[in-house]
């Protein structure tokens, strides 16, 4: 009789821990809030904790069972990045919980060793990805063709010195402060070379990589179903995002 | 017209360049420039007969909502993994970068005339973005009804 109690008791932390792991990954790749409440209470649903309740913000989940036995799980989230493919793996893997096809142990594990299972792009094709939105944006917003190379090869090293920063300082406004330097900078002096044409569109293109374009719409998304602590934090952390391009183009115009 | 040629092929490229940044799954890519072509081409047709600010890009946004749902029914994703590189071609760079250039010139007259665009620009975006997602959100109620009224 006891035995099957801590069993149960087992594996209810345990199905607590998949929930806030699950919700941990996908806050930190850059879901919308609503999306993480839907899956990580479909998770417990599926589960068996049928009274589960979830808090979560953008620095942290709280989640208890709604069991007299479990109490509730934290998790903590310091960093927050952009990739979407680890979003589609839980949400697939959420599917597949929910269809039977893996077990809670499985799904566990596969979270835990989602950083094996989840490709990212090699650095040099990341890059060119960069290079192409600057590119083909200066196209689209300017009409410029004539400087599409140049804005190509800007974008590129904008976009190599913002993800090396990245790697070194880990604070995300002072790279891309210095990115932003660094894009101003080189269209700068290609324009004085000779080389490119408009300083003005080919700098709009090379910060387009830099956009907190996902930071908007997950704020105004996260807003509008009614979250208003991760909304607001998120529109200030593209808001911060913004101020750093800024000040970063400012310096760069005034010095070279 | 060779130009607008042009201009589409480079909203596709740059929805696939922006999926490339922020690590969207294989499959996903070329639909995500899908996404950025059509609602780059709704924004487009309507500024050229519209014309003004707010419509085009709240057409625009409400295309990308629109689509991107759809889309991740059929391919089984979250639907955030489109409307993100869809909203790229959108996003007011050019404004942005005067309001940020003007600042630091010091003609503040200027750079509040482009602070406003920007202000109205995103927003437009963001009410097409809530009307997709109302539109979606009474389809969902709709198939609910009796006698599969919905479907």
């Amino acid at each position: 009789m006891a035995d099957t109690a801590t069993r149960q008791e087992n594996y209810d932390h345990l199905v607590l821990n998949t929930c806030v792991l699950a919700g941990r990954i996908m806050i930190e790749s850059g879901s919308e809030m609503s999306r993480v409440n839907d899956t990580i209470m479909r998770i417990a649903k599926n589960a068996g904790l049928k009274d589960a309740q979830v808090y979560a913000t953008l620095t942290g989940i709280i989640m208890s069972g709604g069991v007299k036995e479990v109490g509730a799980e934290v998790g903590s989230i310091d960093k927050r990045a952009f990739d979407m493919e680890k979003v589609a793996k839980v949400n697939e893997l959420s599917r597949a919980y929910a269809a039977k096809k893996i077990d809670i142990y499985e799904f566990r594990d596969d979270l835990i060793h989602i950083d094996d299972l989840v490709a990212n792009f090699p650095l040099w094709l990341q890059t060119l990805g960069a290079g192409l939105v600057s590119g083909t944006l200066v196209v689209v917003f300017q009409n410029n063709l004539p400087d599409f190379w140049i804005t190509f090869i800007v974008g590129m090293c904008g976009w190599a010195v913002y993800y090396f920063l990245n790697i070194y300082i880990q604070i995300r406004f002072l790279s891309e402060f210095l990115a932003a330097v660094v894009v101003g900078a080189l269209a700068l002096i290609a324009v004085k070379n000779g080389i490119g044409y408009k300083a003005d569109d080919i700098i709009i293109g090379g910060m387009m990589p830099l956009v907190p374009g996902i930071p908007l719409t997950n704020a105004v998304r996260d807003a509008l179903s009614g979250n208003l602590i991760s909304g607001p934090a998120r529109g200030i952390e593209a808001l911060i995002s913004a101020c750093a391009l800024g000040f970063g183009v400012a310096i760069a115009l005034h010095f070279f | 017209m060779n130009l607008f040629i042009i201009k589409c092929i480079c909203v596709y490229f740059s929805g696939i360049g922006f999926g490339l940044i922020v690590n969207l799954p294989h499959r996903a890519l070329n639909v995500a420039g899908i996404t950025a072509t059509l609602s780059w081409l709704v924004y487009y047709v309507i500024i050229n007969t519209w014309g003004g600010l707010g419509a085009p890009n709240f057409f625009g946004g409400l295309t990308i909502g629109l689509v991107s749902v759809v889309i991740a029914h059929i391919k089984k994703m979250p639907s955030i993994l489109f409307d993100v590189p869809g909203l790229v071609p959108l996003v007011p760079g050019g404004q942005a970068y005067n309001t940020i250039k003007n600042f630091a010139l010091g003609d503040y007259q200027v750079a509040f005339n482009y602070l406003s665009e920007v202000v109205w620009i995103a927003g437009s975006i963001a009410l097409g973005f809530i009307v997709a997602e109302l539109i979606n959100k009474i389809r969902i109620k709709i198939k609910y009804l009796p006698f599969g009224w919905g479907k």
